[in-house]
């Protein structure tokens, strides 16, 4: 049985590869499955705590991030299309008409 | 493992949200039957149903309800900004079917997914408990990424959609990871639990997984609200999206944000108080001042907005670094008045567009005064009331807002916002000395003023004015809404 920081630990190494790629990265997509990594670190987390309190709050809160998520994703991926169909890309660099 | 009880349900507690999600779902079936030449229609009815919301919401004043084993909460906290976001919805439907017809984006599902984001926001005023205001807050925001990126043809409005849901959803998951964290500390998503727990266990406020939670909660609301230096979609998104969405996106979510806000950070982490105090302070003054300083250079006007927003926030943020009774009760107030003013403002905005946005500068403004003295004056009394001056909302809510500061021993505080609100008056009236002293360039193309655009200047012009040169009653209001 591991203890709860291992999941902790791994949870907050997920999370800072997820923030470190939303940062570096160009592709809208990947920046999209970027966010997505942040979100199930903190799933991880959350289900760890859960355990380790004997409480089921967290793992409900779960249920509710992937349902979130999943939404997300469709709107998301929504708008790269258009944005697509207009620009034909899709990277972060040519979001740019509004520049200063 | 423990059994889920099913907590006690109280439907009053959510009413407000479920008429409003059901007129909303009634709105998309009705949309399929409406030819696509009047879905202006589809306006006055979301109109009619935010106002039966709102007569449900304002029904509940006095007489708190308590929900879902105390996970919603509708007190009359919730219920002041449920009216302010009540308001801030109507006004902008009220001036999308004119901006929408000219923009030939018209089509029905628009006016459901304002009143979607709408149910969002009202959640996140009432919601007690961290799952519920996680869910309302989302709820805004995927409507809202839809809303900003509404215009398809148009390359900045695809741009202002992706961008923010981009930044949106990495400020989602800092929020979720400090509720994550707090969670852990505490063993409960409720706020009043984990405000217990800290009482119970004082170690608690030397526990790592805590404070970072607050502080991470803390910056993901602060995207939101738009507080500096959280702020780097605000420009972008509020001059891509389509005008009406911008108008509604710089009043609603901003007080549905500063709702949630409060509530967690007094309900939850009062133990943290001086902490966040120390944190807000520093938020409240890069805010005002990064918000008023790049305004000063913009010649877009709706970017210049966009920056006086992030400002505004600022001064907001004033009160709650106070945390006293008038600070939250200014936050109210002055919540409400920028609605009012700020929306005014863009309505001026899309009346004097062209398709397409073309004319959004400052310079295309020039001689307005003269050709249309009218449409000059109301947005004359916009900007002053944004500027401060009195006899308008905006300037008494800054100054409850700044005498909260005062009171609460931030003097330095005041100083710094009294001297931005000093500054923006700059850009603001620049805007009028385009209008007053410049020759118009070129004739202004004529639309027309439609009877829903005229009814939002007048509600807006009005409450500006009555807000400024009578605020006691709501003032009163407001008050009693911060007696938690």
């Amino acid at each position: 049985m591991l203890a709860l920081n291992n999941y902790l630990i791994v949870s907050a190494i997920l999370f800072s590869i997820g923030c470190i790629g939303v940062l570096t990265k160009r592709n809208a997509i990947v920046i999209f499955m970027c966010v997505e990594l942040m979100l199930n670190a903190v799933n991880l987390s959350f289900i760890a705590f859960s355990r380790y309190l004997g409480n089921l709050d967290g793992q409900i809160f779960v249920f509710f991030v992937m349902t979130v998520a999943a939404a997300e994703a469709a709107v998301g991926l929504a708008l790269m299309i258009a944005f697509y169909k207009n620009r034909e890309s899709i990277d972060v660099e040519d979001i740019n008409v509004m520049k200063l | 493992m423990e059994t889920i009880a099913i907590p006690a349900i109280n439907l009053a507690a959510i009413m407000p949200e479920v008429i409003l999600s059901v007129v909303a779902m009634v709105l998309l079936l009705v949309n399929v039957f409406v030819p696509s030449e009047n879905k202006g229609y589809l306006a006055y009815l979301s109109i009619i149903g935010l106002a039966i919301t709102a007569a449900s919401t304002v029904s509940g004043w006095g007489a708190p309800q308590i929900g879902f084993g105390g996970a919603v909460m509708e007190d009359n906290f919730a219920i002041f900004f449920k009216v302010v976001l009540l308001f801030a919805a109507g006004l902008a439907i009220l001036i999308s079917d004119r901006y929408m017809s000219q923009e030939g984006c018209n089509s029905g599902e628009f006016y459901p997914l304002m009143l979607f984001a709408t149910v969002g926001m009202m959640f996140m005023a009432s919601g007690t408990d961290m799952m519920v205001i996680f869910l309302g807050l989302e709820l805004l925001s995927i409507c809202l990424y839809v809303l900003a990126g509404y215009n398809r043809d148009s390359v900045k409005s695809n741009e202002a959609g992706l961008k923010y849901f981009l930044l949106g959803a990495f400020s989602t998951g800092f929020l979720l990871y400090g509720m994550c964290l707090t969670y852990g500390a505490t063993g409960s998503t409720k706020l009043a639990a984990i405000a217990n727990y800290a009482i119970q266990n004082q170690a608690v406020a030397s526990n790592p997984f805590f404070v970072i939670g607050m502080l991470l909660i803390a910056v993901g609301f602060s995207f939101k609200v738009a507080a500096a230096p959280f702020h780097m979609w605000t420009p972008d998104v509020y001059q891509g999206a389509p005008t009406p969405v911008t108008a509604f996106m710089s009043a609603g979510p901003k007080a549905a944000a500063f709702a949630a806000f409060l509530r967690t950070m007094i309900f939850a982490f009062p133990m943290l108080k001086g902490n966040w105090t120390e944190l807000l302070w520093v938020l409240a003054v890069l805010t005002m001042t990064v918000g008023n300083v790049i305004a000063l250079s913009q010649d877009n006007v709706k970017r210049m907005l966009a920056y006086s927003s992030i400002a505004h926030a600022g001064y907001a943020l004033v009160g709650f670094t106070a945390c006293n009774a008038e600070g939250a009760a200014g936050i109210l107030f002055y919540m409400l008045s920028y609605t009012f003013m700020n929306i005014g403002a863009f309505a001026v905005v899309v009346l004097i567009g062209k398709k397409g946005e073309k004319n959004g500068n400052v310079q295309d403004l020039a001689g307005l005064g003269f050709k249309r003295p009218l449409l000059a004056v109301l947005l004359s009394v916009f900007l002053f009331s944004l500027a401060g001056i009195p006899p308008t909302a905006g300037f008494i809510g800054k100054f409850y807002l700044f005498s909260a500061a005062i009171k609460s021993g931030y003097i330095g505080l005041a100083i710094i916002g009294v001297l931005n609100s000093a500054a923006s008056v700059y850009y603001y009236l620049r805007v009028m000395v385009y209008m007053y002293f410049k020759e118009p360039q070129e004739d202004y193309e004529w639309a027309g003023v439609t009877p829903a655009v005229a009814l939002c200047l007048v509600i807006a012009l009005v409450s500006t004015l009555v807000l400024g040169v009578v605020p006691g009653t709501v003032l009163e209001l407001a008050q009693k809404a911060v007696q938690f």
